[in-house]
């Protein structure tokens, strides 16, 4: 039987509360929302925080998908399942559904939630690579206020992130800019399994011209890694099968996996290549068909 | 240390104390009577566990029984109303859905709340739903064929009856 080292429970019923709550706890204590991804790090006791704050009363004032009029906001505790139905993330940013639809399997769906995904930072999770190719922020609410951070500066390594220790991500912003397309491609051994490995492409084409580009891998390296050199290639290039391979060569040198059961470098940097590749030309179509 | 845990499952208040690492599944079966529901790999991988959780499909040995306080569980006990069988649990009857029988509840709750969603699924939309779930035995054939079965006989077993 696989059962999490004891620890206190305690429901939160202010976001205010959580967070002294966390402050309080000073290190030892941790917010838990579907659970999906923390409590089978506590069966493996993984992770043994000696207090939890449940925040699933808080699912009303934290669960939502926001049109706003430059940025699309979305609430910690949105559930997967919503981000895979929600009709303005497949309009505005389709990325996610194509992730949402090889994440885990739809009762998993049910439960987990993008706050809680992006925060145990697992590398073969998918929304960050999501997140970081549209450039998004995350906001994060601690006891003396509020920051905001960009997806580039949120990853310190695998499973480890700057949110404090008496900080909750509560929110994640995603600048929107027109003629957007975005596509995510993963290779899994097996349905609903973690990535071998994954990309994430966002595209804005702008008379012709890529006027703006993310492309971030998943799995792919000890954390989310995005392809700079690539995004700078794309800057400012006309869209074209030709330049999305010269994408995919750059992100196959730039990636950094590791050998393991999912398979050896050579392989996981080729399928970084091929993935990137497709992303991209996904990406493309999407952004070209609003820009008709 | 133990807390007092509330769990309303299949309609009645199931209070008890326990320690908060207390996984939903275990709750469940260490209740007289309610050891329908399996547990099977505890990594949220097979779905044995599955029950409603306000409706909707969830893997118990991925919830704290104490997270579930204040929702509404249903088990595969609460399928059957008044001595008849819900139609998902006639349709696996009916077109031989079972074998060695470890992972039908989880298979029966995850029919049961996608048939409450979408009375009238495609053979796709039932595999899709099943997906989080794994039979070892029968086969996946059998287990598409009798939620089918479900959907074109929401009141067999009334008529029956």
């Amino acid at each position: 039987m696989q059962t999490p080292a004891p620890f206190e429970y305690e429901r939160a019923t202010s976001l205010a509360g959580a967070i002294a709550a966390l402050h309080d706890g000073d290190g030892d204590a941790r917010v838990i929302a579907g659970g999906h991804s923390l409590l089978p790090m506590m069966k493996l006791r993984l992770a043994t925080p000696e207090r939890l704050i449940d925040l699933g009363d808080l699912e009303d004032e934290l669960s939502y998908i926001r049109e706003e009029p430059g940025e699309i906001r979305i609430g910690a505790l949105t559930r997967h399942v919503d981000l895979l139905r929600s009709q303005v993330l497949a309009e505005q940013f389709p990325v996610f559904r194509d992730a949402e639809e090889v994440i885990a399997d739809p009762v998993v769906r049910n439960r987990g939630t993008i706050g809680g995904s992006l925060c145990q930072a697992d590398p073969g999770e998918d929304l960050s690579a999501v997140c970081a190719a549209l450039k998004a922020s995350v906001v994060l609410r601690g006891p003396a206020g509020e920051r905001v951070v960009g997806m580039d500066g949120f990853h310190l390594g695998p499973y480890v992130t700057v949110v404090g220790f008496d900080e909750i991500l509560t929110e994640i912003r995603i600048a929107k800019r027109p003629h957007g397309g975005s596509a995510y491609e993963k290779v899994e051994r097996r349905a609903g399994d973690f990535a071998i490995g994954a990309a994430a492409a966002a595209l804005n084409i702008s008379g012709g011209t890529i006027v703006a580009a993310g492309v971030a891998l998943r799995a792919l390296a000890p954390t989310t890694v995005e392809i700079k050199r690539a995004e700078e290639l794309l800057r400012g290039s006309r869209p074209s099968e030709e330049l999305f391979a010269q994408a995919g060569e750059i992100a196959a040198a730039d990636c950094a996996p590791t050998a393991d059961g999912r398979g050896p470098v050579d392989y996981k940097r080729h399928l970084a290549g091929v993935l990137t590749k497709r992303a991209l030309r996904r990406a493309a179509a999407r952004a070209l068909q609003k820009e008709a | 240390m133990s807390v007092q845990i509330t769990v309303n499952i299949n309609g009645e208040d199931v209070t008890r104390e326990e320690e908060p690492r207390k996984l939903l599944v275990h709750f469940i079966r260490e209740t007289p009577g309610l050891t329908g529901t399996h547990w099977g790999c505890d990594t949220s991988n097979c779905g044995a566990c599955v029950v409603l959780m306000d409706g909707e499909p969830v893997k118990s040995c991925t919830v704290l029984a104490a997270m579930a306080e204040g929702h509404a569980i249903r088990t595969v006990e609460g399928l059957e109303r008044d001595g008849r069988l819900d139609p998902v649990q006639q349709g696996f009857h009916e077109l031989h859905a079972l074998q060695c029988g470890f992972c039908t509840p989880g298979m029966l709750m995850t029919a049961r709340a996608l048939l409450d969603e979408n009375p009238d699924p495609t053979e796709a939309e039932i595999r899709t739903a099943i997906s989080g779930a794994i039979c070892r035995c029968t086969g996946y054939k059998n287990i598409v064929a009798a939620i089918r079965w479900a959907a074109e006989h929401p009141a067999a077993v009334e008529q029956e009856a």
